[in-house]
């Protein structure tokens, strides 16, 4: 505690000069593309003109815990952490990515390719099913809330469950025949589609979920307006210019627009109903 | 065709390369199967290793449910062992303790939570194995009819036991290593054996080769006198060594006695032609004295007509040429005579040297005698002119004539060598025989009367071949040392 007294004690003290912004990411994207996450903060380094450093975690609780204490300064999150730290007044949406002209996304039921059956989550009922992170939308709270409206009782449903902490490691786990069936980021299937095919060709997609909002980038809730507003503009800017775009087609998403909070209500509803809030 | 009975020369090379063969074989199983072994002991530490290596991360785990790590770390450990040496695990199952699938790598192995026993039989055996086996340090199975070996470690934290890891290794799969070990063996095996087995050969042919050389020239003793054997064929100290070198000296005695018998045998001859011809001569020399005293007192007292008188002149030349041949056959050395002096050698050069320049000789003379010496002046001097006459028509034209005169002590040495045409074996066994076919001209008496002058003198003359040359010896004991 008395560390993180003092980490907090320093970064307050050394804002406005010059101390480094610090953007933390979650499995959200596609891991393990160091090379493009480099490019990525030095543009915004460059474009911010200070030093960035991208903060990744494994999974969601552990982002969720620094931005809770304003360890970071933004964060591309899930729907799930996005809306739980706006009910507990931590963080503010800043921006939502756009994918395929679309603001929103969807999740995504795989079964192994060798399974030919199943067309539903229903028809999982008693297997092993991969969940990403319990802080996940897509790869915990979409299919749980799925079965909870269906009549079945998510925490007996399957025969057992386990985490995975990424959408990629469900698609993995899924691919390998580790589990009869697990939900995911549609937009990290398909980015996986393009960067792994040998994996994503395992793996069948049975069904797709209703449209979400896209997993945001947030600030944290202390942040300075003129911070928060230079950094949406570099985001927002990033499809203007060549490196920006190049980045964002690595990406594979068009860019960034203004959040709109409504997107995310569907998300709020769900867990409403699941009773996460 | 017993393989005892072969020579030599076959069968040390064969036996060494039996032998060698053998030795050689055994050392590369041993070395192979001790290699063998070492790879099994070293799988099951390997096993051990990467059990003990993966159990803290495997009991963290599994002790908060985290089915994805345990996977990911045996599927990380399969894949890492991929890389070495030694075979590979193809397949890592973890299971609870209720004996239950946990997670297996890779998956299709065994569905999660199926119980042990239901996944096949090699699972059913070790879930068997496991029940009874209240050991906490692990074991190796291979179940029965089953291609596969396990290994079975139990993963505990601070005496929590969490479950089993349980690696497969296929047992195909230390074959390509083994057969690596194996035919190294093998290799090493075949370098030895062309190193020795040519080794081998060639020592046994040097030790047979030799023996049967010996065995061919010891075959023929009895009938002839074999050819010594080369030293060079066998030259070591050693009993082969020895063999040849009592062989060759058993060579060279039987020699000398064949040598000596064939001398005792000429002496004996030519002293029995002596007495003969002695015999003969005075048999003949008395009648011969009569009748020559009868022609000479009819020529002198009486009137002989010419026809008559033509006719005794031919009895007397024939009577004469009898007496001087029965003079020559008779050889009287008793006959008292002066001493040889060094002016009576000399005289000798001078009377052989017009011969010796019709034929253009070097005559290289060494006359080492000063003063007198203590033999019979004229018998010497007869020998002398006869060998050096000798000597003289058979050198060759342009040829030489060597003569050496010495006294030593009681001795008196001659010895006179010719560059002219060696004789034969055959010649010289008849050498000092009167009336020799040798000569070609006179009577062939010149060696017989030399022969018989220096036995009576009680010396010894031999002829042979030294150096190229035909070299007559003559030796006489001397009644006075030399002065």
């Amino acid at each position: 505690m008395t560390i993180l007294f003092c980490l907090v004690a320093s970064l307050a003290a050394a804002e406005e000069t010059g101390r480094p912004i610090r953007f933390g990411l979650t499995p959200v994207i596609v891991a393990d593309q160091a090379k493009l996450l480099e490019a990525w903060r030095s543009y915004l380094q460059k474009r911010l003109g200070r030093p960035v450093t991208f903060v990744v975690r494994e999974n969601y609780s552990d982002t969720m815990e620094l931005i809770k204490h304003d360890l970071l300064d933004f964060a591309w999150v899930s729907d799930y952490p996005y809306v739980t730290l706006e009910q507990t007044h931590r963080a503010r949406l800043l921006v939502t990515p756009i994918h395929r002209n679309s603001a929103t996304y969807h999740a995504l039921l795989i079964v192994p390719v060798a399974d030919q059956v199943t067309t539903s989550i229903f028809d999982l009922e008693g297997k092993i099913f991969a969940y990403a992170d319990a802080n996940s939308f897509t790869g915990y709270l979409v299919p749980r809330s799925e079965l909870q409206t269906g009549g079945k009782n998510p925490a007996k449903f399957f025969r057992k469950t386990f985490f995975t902490h990424g959408h990629q490691r469900v698609v993995e786990a899924v691919a390998i025949g580790l589990a009869n069936g697990g939900m995911v980021d549609g937009f990290i299937w398909e980015s996986l589609a393009r960067l792994r095919p040998s994996l994503t060709e395992k793996t069948r997609i049975v069904a797709q979920s209703g449209e979400y909002g896209f997993p945001p980038i947030v600030a944290r809730q202390s942040m300075s307006p003129t911070e928060a507003a230079a950094m949406r503009k570099v985001l927002i800017d990033m499809a203007d210019d060549r490196e920006g775009a190049a980045l964002l087609a690595d990406l594979n998403i068009d860019g960034f627009v203004d959040g709109d909070r409504h997107l995310y209500d569907g998300v709020l509803e769900m867990m409403k109903v699941m009773g996460e809030l | 065709m017993n393989f005892f009975n072969l020579s030599f020369r076959y069968k040390i090379p064969l036996w060494g390369s039996m032998l060698i063969l053998l030795s050689t074989l055994a050392v590369s199983a041993t070395l192979i199967i001790d290699a063998f072994n070492e790879l099994r002991d070293d799988l099951v530490i390997d096993a051990q290793t990467l059990g003990i290596a993966l159990e803290p991360a495997l009991s963290a785990a599994m002790s908060r449910d985290d089915v994805w790590s345990v996977y990911t770390s045996i599927a990380a450990a399969l894949s890492r062992t991929g890389e070495a040496e030694r075979a590979k695990f193809s397949s890592a199952v973890v299971a609870d303790t209720a004996s239950r699938v946990y997670v297996a790598a890779p998956p299709t192995v065994a569905p999660m939570l199926t119980e042990l026993r239901n996944v096949n039989s090699d699972y059913a055996s070790i879930a068997e194995r496991l029940q009874s086996d209240t050991t906490e340090s692990g074991f190796a199975i291979t179940p029965a009819n089953s291609d596969r070996q396990y290994f079975v470690l139990p993963i505990t934290d601070h005496e929590v036991r969490y479950g089993t890891l349980i690696l497969s290794l296929n047992r195909q799969s230390v074959l390509p290593r083994f057969s690596e070990i194996a035919l190294r063996g093998l290799l090493v095996g075949t370098v030895i054996l062309c190193i020795l087995l040519p080794f081998n050969w060639y020592w046994g042919r040097r030790m047979a080769e030799p023996l049967v050389e010996l065995i061919e020239r010891m075959r023929n003793v009895g009938k002839q006198l074999p050819e010594t054997l080369d030293p060079a064929v066998y030259s070591h100290r050693d009993e082969l060594g020895s063999l040849f070198k009592t062989y060759n000296k058993m060579l060279t005695d039987l020699k000398a006695r064949e040598e000596l018998e064939r001398q005792v045998v000429q002496s004996d001859r030519l002293a029995a032609l002596g007495q003969l011809a002695a015999g003969v001569a005075h048999e003949i020399n008395n009648p011969l004295g009569g009748m020559l005293m009868a022609i000479d007192t009819l020529k002198s007292h009486t009137v002989i007509d010419s026809r008559t008188a033509k006719t005794i002149a031919l009895i007397e030349r024939g009577l004469g040429q009898i007496k001087e041949t029965v003079g020559a056959l008779l050889v009287e050395a008793k006959t008292k005579s002066r001493n040889l002096t060094t002016s009576d050698i000399e005289d000798v050069l001078v009377l052989i040297l017009p011969q010796a320049h019709g034929k253009r000789l070097k005559i290289d003379w060494h006359n080492q005698i000063a003063g007198a010496v203590a033999l019979p002046a004229t018998l010497v001097r007869q020998v002398l002119i006869n060998l050096l006459l000798n000597a003289v028509r058979a050198a060759n034209t342009d040829g030489v004539v060597a003569c050496h005169l010495a006294q030593t002590g009681n001795k008196f040495s001659v010895s006179i060598a010719n560059d002219g045409r060696l004789l034969t074996a055959e010649e010289m066994t008849h050498l000092f025989e009167p009336f020799s076919p040798l000569s070609e001209d006179g009577h062939g008496l010149g060696l017989w009367v030399c022969y018989q002058i220096v036995h009576q003198l009680g010396g010894s003359i031999t002829a042979q071949c030294k150096d190229q040359r035909m070299c007559f010896d003559v030796e006489l004991p001397t009644a006075e040392p030399a002065p």
